[in-house]
C-alpha cells in the first residue's frame, strides 16, 4: 500500500508517575487511540485515531492525560494553509468527498457578537426579576388577522398553537444520527420546562411516544417513519425543507449508525445509509408546498401548527414571503451555523448565509407585506447563550431552537466526528457501549439545568430594558446597537449603530 | 424639524376633566389644574386636547398645523384643497407671552372630504381617507405637521410651561366637555413645538407620562397597517395603538385596554376558564400592541376619556369624581387645586383603566 501522507491531529501525552494503570482509558475510546501493552508493562498511544473529544482526559482518575495540538509545522503559508493541504491529500486517497459534522467552523463574522443589547436608565426604571413578574410565555401559530368580540366571547376560531414556557426549544436532531438516550434527554427536558424537541427526520421510536406533547415531529423528503400515528403524536409538524449545515441536500445517515432500533423506527432496511432526497419529490413549488402542508393538516385533523424548515440562502425573504402565504403556522429559518450529523464539507462551509442577516431581512420583508403577524419565525444555526436569544428576538424573531448547545449540554465535546458514528460521549453514535454512557436522567437534567439558567439571564436582561413580557421584545430592534459593522449590515439588520 | 427623527425620552405632569353631562366648561379649570404641578415639567413642552370646542363646525374635521415656513404652507394648502373642501382656513389666535419664544405658523382649517376622490380612491371610510391624508401631510410635505384632526375638538400645544401655552393659545375663551393637558420635561432640548403632548389623530388625543420600552416592537407592527410614526415618539404610537383596536379592528375600549396593559399569566390563569380563554386570546393575537414599560396616559375621544397605567404601575396617576364631573391627575393636588373636596378619590392600579363616557 502506498504510503499515507495522513498526519495526527492531537498528541497524547501520559504522564507515567501519576497513572493508576485503571485502563479506563483504553477500555472507553471507541477511537482505539490508548493501548496496553501488558507484557511491557506500557502504554502505546496511536495518536491519528484520536478526535480530540476528550474522553479519556476527562474521565482519567488521576488527571494523567494530556491532548495537545500535533507539533507539525507547516510552511507559513496565508493560502494554502494547513487545513488546506490536508483535505487535498484525504481526497487524494480516498477519491471520495469530504464529510464532516457539526455545523461550520470557519471564520466567517458572527454578528451575534457585533450586536449591544441596551437597558434603562433614570428615564426608565429597570425591572427586577427578582421583585417583579417577568414573563416569557411565547406562542407559536398563525394569528388570525382580526378578531370579533361579544361579551367575553370571541368569534372566530384561533388556530392551534404551541405554547412555550420559555422561546426556546430543542432542534430538530433525528433518532439515528444521535442516540436515543440523547432523544430521551432531550424530550424529558423539553417536558420539564414547558418547551418541545423535535425529533428531526428520524422517525419517533415507541418509547418516545409519551413525550408526544413536547414533540414536533418532523416530515423531510426521505419520509422517513412518517405514518399517521407519528404525525398525530406529536404537538405539532414541520416540513424539512433544507438545513442550514447543508441547504439544498437531503439528509445523509451513515449505514454504521442504522442498527436494528433506527431501522424499526424509519422503516428502512438495517445498516442500509438513509439518504434522503434533495428536495420532496412532491415538492417542486410553492403552490406544491401547499398542498403538502394542508395534507398534513387534513391528516391531524386541523389540531396542530404546521410549520415550514428552510435553510437561509440568498433569496430567504422571498421565500419565507412565500411560505407564509402558502399556509404554513409558523416557519423555521435555518443558518449557515446551523450543525450536523453528517454533511459534506463544502456545503457546509460554503453554503448558505448568516442567521442573524436572513433573520432580519425575513422580518422586514413579512413587515413589508403586513403579513408578520400571522406567522411565527423560529430561528436556529449558532445559537449560543442567552444573549444570542435576546437578540434574536429583538431582531424579530418569536423563539429559537438549540442544537449544538444542547448536545454540549449533554457531553458534546466538538470534535466534529459525528458522522463516523463513534462518539465516545454516548450521543452521535448507536454503539451500545457507547450510547450507554449517557444516562437520559442525567442528560435530561444537564439540557434543563441549561435551560433554565438561560431563562435566568434572558430575565435579567429584558428587566435591564425595562421590559416585563417578552412578546415586548420581538421585533424591538431599538433595543440594539452594531459595533464594528458597515452601513450595509446595519441596514440589513435594521438597527442603529452604538452611539448613534 | 430635525428632531422629528429622534426619540426623547421625558418625564412629564399629565391631567385631565370631563363633564359627564356634556356640558361646556373654560379651559381655566384645567390650567390652574397643570400649573400646581410646574415643578414637574422644564419648560420644554405643554400642551392641551379640548373636546367640545367648534360647536358651529362640529360636521368639519379641524386640522390643526404647524408650519415651519410659508412654502410648507402654500404646499400644504395646495394639498389640503386638492383634498378636501376647505370651509375656513384661519390663524388660530394666539396673545404674545414673554416666555413663548419662536412659535411657527399656527393655522386651523375646517374641511369636509372630498368625496368624489374618496370614491375613487380605494379607500372605503371617509375616517381613513382622512387619516391617510393626515399621514401624507405629516410624511412627505417637509416644514408641515397636522396635530390635531378631529371634529368638534382641537389640540393646542407648543414649547414652554402648560400655563404659558395655555395662556398663548387663549384657551380662557374656548369651551369644551373634556380638557386635557400635559407639562413637559423631556430630557433633551427638542425646540420643536411638534413634539409637546397631546398627539392626535382624528378625534383621538393622548397625553402621557412615561417611556415605552416596547416602542419599536409597537410601531413596527402599527407601521404594517398604514400608521407612519413620523415622529418617533411614544405618546404617537399610544395614539395610532388605540386608534387601531378601536377604530380599525373594532374592539371595545374596555377589550383594547386589555391588550394594552393585560394582565399578567399568572393573574390569567387563575381566572375562570372562560375568562382566561378570553384574555389569553387577547394577548396571542395582539401580543405586539402590549405597551410596556412605565407609563400613564390620558386618552381623550369625543365621548369620554379614559386614564390608564401600565401593568406595575411605574407612574402616578390619581382619579376622583364630583358629580358632573370626573377627574384624573398625575397628583391628587392637581385635582384637590380645582375640586377640594371631591366624592371620592382613588389610586387606580396597574393596567386597571378609569374611564368616563358621556351620558347621552
Amino acid at each position: 500500500m502506498a504510503l499515507s501522507f495522513k498526519m495526527p491531529e492531537f498528541l497524547i501525552k501520559r504522564q507515567v508517575e501519576t497513572c493508576s494503570k485503571c485502563l479506563l482509558c483504553v477500555k472507553q475510546c471507541a477511537n482505539k487511540v490508548h493501548y496496553y501493552d501488558e507484557k511491557n508493562d506500557s502504554f502505546l498511544t496511536a495518536d491519528e485515531n484520536c478526535v480530540g473529544c476528550h474522553r479519556c482526559a476527562v474521565i482519567c482518575p488521576t488527571r494523567s492525560i494530556y491532548i495537545l495540538k500535533y507539533p507539525l509545522e507547516f510552511r507559513r503559508n496565508a493560502y494554502w494553509t494547513e487545513e488546506t493541504i490536508k483535505q487535498i491529500y484525504k481526497q487524494a486517497e480516498s477519491g471520495g468527498i469530504l464529510l464532516a459534522g457539526t455545523g461550520t467552523d470557519r471564520d466567517y463574522p458572527i454578528y451575534w457578537d457585533k450586536i449591544l443589547i441596551n437597558a434603562s436608565q433614570v428615564t426608565n426604571p429597570s425591572i427586577d426579576p427578582l421583585r417583579e413578574p417577568m414573563e416569557l410565555k411565547t406562542f407559536l401559530g398563525r394569528r388570525p388577522k382580526a378578531i370579533t368580540v361579544e361579551g367575553k366571547e370571541i368569534k372566530e376560531e384561533i388556530p392551534p398553537k404551541l405554547e412555550l414556557e420559555v422561546p426556546i426549544m430543542f432542534a430538530a436532531m433525528s433518532f439515528g444520527a444521535i442516540s436515543l438516550n440523547a432523544v430521551k434527554s432531550l424530550a424529558k427536558a423539553a417536558q420539564k420546562k414547558g418547551t418541545y424537541y423535535n425529533t428531526g427526520e428520524g422517525g419517533l421510536h415507541r418509547d418516545l411516544y409519551q413525550y408526544g406533547s413536547n414533540t414536533t415531529v418532523q416530515v423531510a423528503s426521505g419520509r422517513f417513519g412518517v405514518h399517521p400515528d407519528y404525525l398525530n403524536a406529536g404537538a405539532a409538524i414541520e416540513i424539512k425543507i433544507g438545513q442550514g449545515a447543508k441547504p439544498g441536500i437531503g439528509g445523509h445517515l451513515p449505514g454504521e449508525k442504522v442498527g436494528e432500533e433506527v431501522s424499526k423506527t424509519r422503516m428502512i432496511p438495517l445498516g442500509s445509509d438513509a439518504i434522503s432526497p434533495a428536495p420532496h419529490h412532491d415538492i417542486y413549488s410553492i403552490e406544491d408546498l401547499r398542498q403538502l402542508i394542508f395534507s398534513l393538516k387534513e391528516a391531524t385533523d386541523y389540531k396542530k401548527p404546521v410549520g415550514v424548515k428552510i435553510a437561509a440562502v440568498h433569496n430567504i425573504a422571498a421565500i419565507a414571503s412565500g411560505i407564509a402565504r402558502a399556509g404554513a403556522d409558523f416557519i423555521v429559518i435555518d443558518g449557515f451555523r446551523g450543525g450536523t450529523g453528517a454533511a459534506p464539507q463544502r456545503t457546509r462551509d460554503n453554503v448558505g448565509i448568516p442567521i442573524e442577516l436572513a433573520l432580519a431581512a425575513v422580518d422586514s420583508r413579512l413587515r413589508d407585506e403586513s403579513i408578520r403577524n400571522e406567522v411565527s419565525l423560529v430561528v436556529s444555526g449558532g445559537i449560543r447563550n442567552s444573549a444570542d436569544v435576546i437578540k434574536a428576538i429583538a431582531l424579530g424573531a418569536d423563539a429559537v431552537y438549540i442544537g449544538t448547545a444542547a448536545l454540549i449540554a449533554l457531553g458534546c465535546h466538538m470534535c466534529q466526528k459525528c458522522y463516523t458514528g463513534k462518539c465516545n460521549w454516548g450521543i452521535a453514535t448507536q454503539d451500545p457501549q457507547l450510547t450507554k454512557r449517557l444516562d437520559p436522567e442525567i442528560g435530561a437534567q444537564r439540557a434543563a439545568n441549561l435551560i433554565k439558567a438561560w431563562k435566568h439571564e434572558i430575565k435579567d436582561m429584558l428587566g435591564g430594558m425595562g421590559i416585563n413580557a417578552i412578546e415586548s421584545l420581538r421585533g424591538n430592534r431599538l433595543m440594539l446597537r452594531g459595533i464594528g459593522l458597515t452601513d450595509t449590515e446595519l441596514k440589513i439588520l435594521g438597527i442603529k449603530a452604538a452611539g448613534e | 424639524m430635525d428632531s422629528k427623527n429622534f426619540r426623547i425620552p421625558s418625564g412629564c405632569s399629565i391631567c385631565g376633566i370631563m363633564n359627564k353631562k356634556g356640558r361646556v366648561f373654560s379651559g381655566n379649570d384645567i390650567i390652574q389644574s397643570i400649573a400646581l404641578m410646574h415643578e414637574r415639567s422644564n419648560g420644554l413642552g405643554g400642551g392641551f386636547a379640548a373636546y367640545g370646542i367648534y360647536p358651529e363646525y362640529k360636521n368639519y374635521y379641524a386640522f390643526h398645523l404647524f408650519y415651519s415656513d410659508k412654502n410648507a404652507k402654500e404646499e400644504t394648502e395646495h394639498f389640503l384643497h386638492q383634498h378636501f373642501d376647505v370651509i375656513l382656513g384661519e390663524k388660530i389666535p394666539t396673545r404674545k407671552i414673554k416666555s413663548i419664544k419662536n412659535p411657527p405658523l399656527i393655522w386651523r382649517y375646517f374641511l369636509k372630504p372630498d368625496s368624489k376622490r374618496i370614491l375613487l380612491s380605494d379607500i372605503e371610510e371617509e375616517n381613513d381617507y382622512v387619516f391617510s391624508c393626515v399621514m401624507k401631510i405629516n410624511t412627505y410635505i417637509k416644514g408641515a405637521y397636522v396635530f390635531s384632526s378631529g371634529k368638534n375638538m382641537g389640540a393646542f400645544k407648543g414649547v414652554g410651561y402648560p400655563e404659558d401655552i395655555g395662556d398663548f393659545y387663549r384657551l380662557d375663551e374656548y369651551k369644551g366637555y373634556i380638557w386635557t393637558a400635559h407639562g413637559r420635561f423631556p430630557t433633551n432640548t427638542p425646540g420643536w413645538w411638534g413634539g409637546a403632548h397631546p398627539f392626535t389623530l382624528l378625534d383621538w388625543s393622548v397625553v402621557h407620562n412615561g417611556e415605552i420600552s416596547s416602542y419599536d416592537t409597537n410601531r413596527r407592527f402599527l407601521e404594517m397597517y398604514g400608521y407612519k410614526c413620523a415622529l418617533q415618539t411614544d405618546t404617537e404610537v399610544i395614539t395610532y395603538t388605540f386608534d387601531y383596536l378601536v377604530r380599525k379592528q373594532g374592539l371595545s375600549l374596555e377589550t383594547a385596554v386589555k391588550i394594552v396593559a393585560p394582565p399578567f399569566w399568572s393573574e390569567i390563569e387563575r381566572l375562570p376558564k372562560k375568562e382566561a380563554d378570553f384574555l389569553r386570546t387577547l394577548r396571542y393575537v395582539y401580543s405586539s400592541l402590549l405597551i410596556n414599560g412605565p407609563f400613564s396616559i390620558i386618552l381623550g375621544m369625543s365621548n369620554g376619556m379614559l386614564a390608564l397605567n401600565d401593568r406595575i404601575k411605574l407612574r402616578p396617576l390619581t382619579a376622583a369624581v364630583h358629580g358632573e364631573f370626573l377627574y384624573v391627575a398625575s397628583e391628587e393636588s392637581a385635582i384637590r387645586e380645582i375640586c377640594p373636596q371631591p366624592h371620592r378619590v382613588w389610586a387606580p392600579k396597574g393596567g386597571e383603566p378609569v374611564i368616563g363616557f358621556l351620558e347621552k
